[in-house]
């Protein structure tokens, strides 16, 4: 149970997957102007990554790692180059699934979430963190954990930079750093705060 | 056989209409494989090379492609040229390819070349989306280059792997700036890049 926790604290806070490993920017970028569709958002991301971590986790073990298809006689076959395009393909699927039992059982959540859904297939914190699932050889639970702790952690980071920038509103900023600049240095300064969190060990 | 509209289509995107301080597009990847300058050369030219021809291969694909599922068949063009990038990186340069981890494979949802395949290469013909595709990778990779430069000299003295800051200067009690290594020392520059490219060029967003 401890190395769960640990691993969660340790994604959500100390290697955040926006702030330090860069992914998911664009839509971090685009949607942090207000705070209700951050929320939304925030939400949609952890809901996927929560899935599709551990699906493509099964994916790998079983079709792609080498030696996985042993149980259907070709214990030689090595497909792992192959992780790009099948962890993309389930990711994309999963969306759509995703996507429609929302719609069929909640649809007020498929309201309020719709038109995120799709943006989110090309969201590369989701590819993200299956990648990261890959290479650090996680086990099952593992990825669980990681996909759901990786998908809070930018939440928060997302919500917490919308909340920001509506303060920004009526800031007085230098013309050519309106937007875009400025937002990337005020990342920059919630990056160096969650970098205090390296201290954390459980 | 290059006329002026097909010029501009590149100068475009190097500079007024670039994918990074312009477009907000593959910021991602810009900010985390610019420590040093050898990895941002070899990401740069993955994706120049990969914008370039899925821009020509959707571009060939455009009248066939339904538009309900188009963006899972631009994914898949797009993976299938990221998988041959990544095993060339793999065969030939695999001390960069362990550096760039799970960057190669990022290019997928790299918005650039999807931004390109939906937004230019679906409306236009083949050799006019390579061209659009060149100068997007092009762009991107000039600041790339100039966020690389900026972090590998000030945060560890060196260029290409070769030193740059004299000895004379550490002993004078220089230390190289270690927040330039890091995260956040990465969103500063681009913010300041940002900041510097819009004010010459006079953009203003609302």
């Amino acid at each position: 149970m401890t190395e769960y926790l640990s691993l969660a604290v340790n994604s959500i806070f100390v290697q955040n997957i926006l702030l330090a490993y860069f992914l998911g920017m664009c839509s971090f970028l685009a949607c942090s102007k207000k705070v209700e569709t951050a929320m939304g958002l925030g939400t949609a991301v952890v809901f996927v990554m929560t899935i599709t971590t551990p699906m493509n986790w099964v994916v790998r073990y079983f079709f792609l790692q080498k030696g996985a298809l042993a149980w259907a006689g070709f214990p030689e076959a090595d497909l792992s180059f192959l992780i790009f395009i099948a962890f993309i393909a389930v990711i994309a699927a999963i969306v759509q699934i995703v996507e429609m039992v929302i719609d069929r059982f909640s649809p007020k959540l498929y309201a309020a979430l719709g038109i995120f859904l799709p943006l989110i297939a090309v969201n590369c914190a989701i590819l993200g963190s299956s990648l990261f699932m890959a290479e650090r050889e996680y086990s099952f639970g593992e990825s669980v954990v990681y996909g759901f702790s990786a998908g809070f952690g930018w939440a928060l980071a997302i919500v917490a930079m919308s909340a920001i920038r509506k303060k920004l509103w009526y800031s007085n900023v230098p013309p050519a750093l309106k937007g875009l600049g400025i937002t990337m240095m005020l990342t920059g300064l919630m990056a160096l705060g969650f970098m205090c969190f390296a201290g954390i060990s459980l | 056989m290059i006329s002026n509209k097909d010029k501009k289509i590149v100068k475009d995107a190097l500079w007024d209409n670039n994918p990074i301080t312009y477009q907000i597009l593959g910021i991602c990847s810009a900010l985390a494989v610019t420590v040093q300058m050898k990895t941002a050369l070899v990401m740069s030219v993955s994706l120049t090379l990969v914008v370039a021809f899925s821009n020509v291969a959707i571009s060939l694909l455009r009248n066939y492609i339904p538009s309900k599922i188009r963006i899972i068949v631009q994914l898949s063009v797009v993976s299938a040229l990221v998988i041959l990038a990544d095993q060339f990186l793999k065969a030939y340069m695999f001390d960069v390819s362990k550096q760039l981890s799970v960057f190669v494979g990022l290019i997928i949802t790299n918005c650039i070349v999807m931004g390109r395949a939906e937004g230019f290469a679906m409306q236009n013909p083949p050799f006019r989306s390579f061209l659009d595709g060149l100068g997007n990778g092009l762009g991107y990779s000039c600041v790339l280059i100039v966020v690389s430069v900026f972090r590998e000299v000030l945060g560890s003295g060196t260029l290409l792997g070769f030193q740059v800051v004299p000895q004379a200067f550490y002993d004078a009690g220089y230390v190289n700036c270690g927040l330039m290594v890091l995260a956040p020392g990465a969103f500063f520059l681009l913010g300041a890049v940002i900041w510097v490219q819009r004010s010459i060029s006079g953009y203003v967003e609302q």
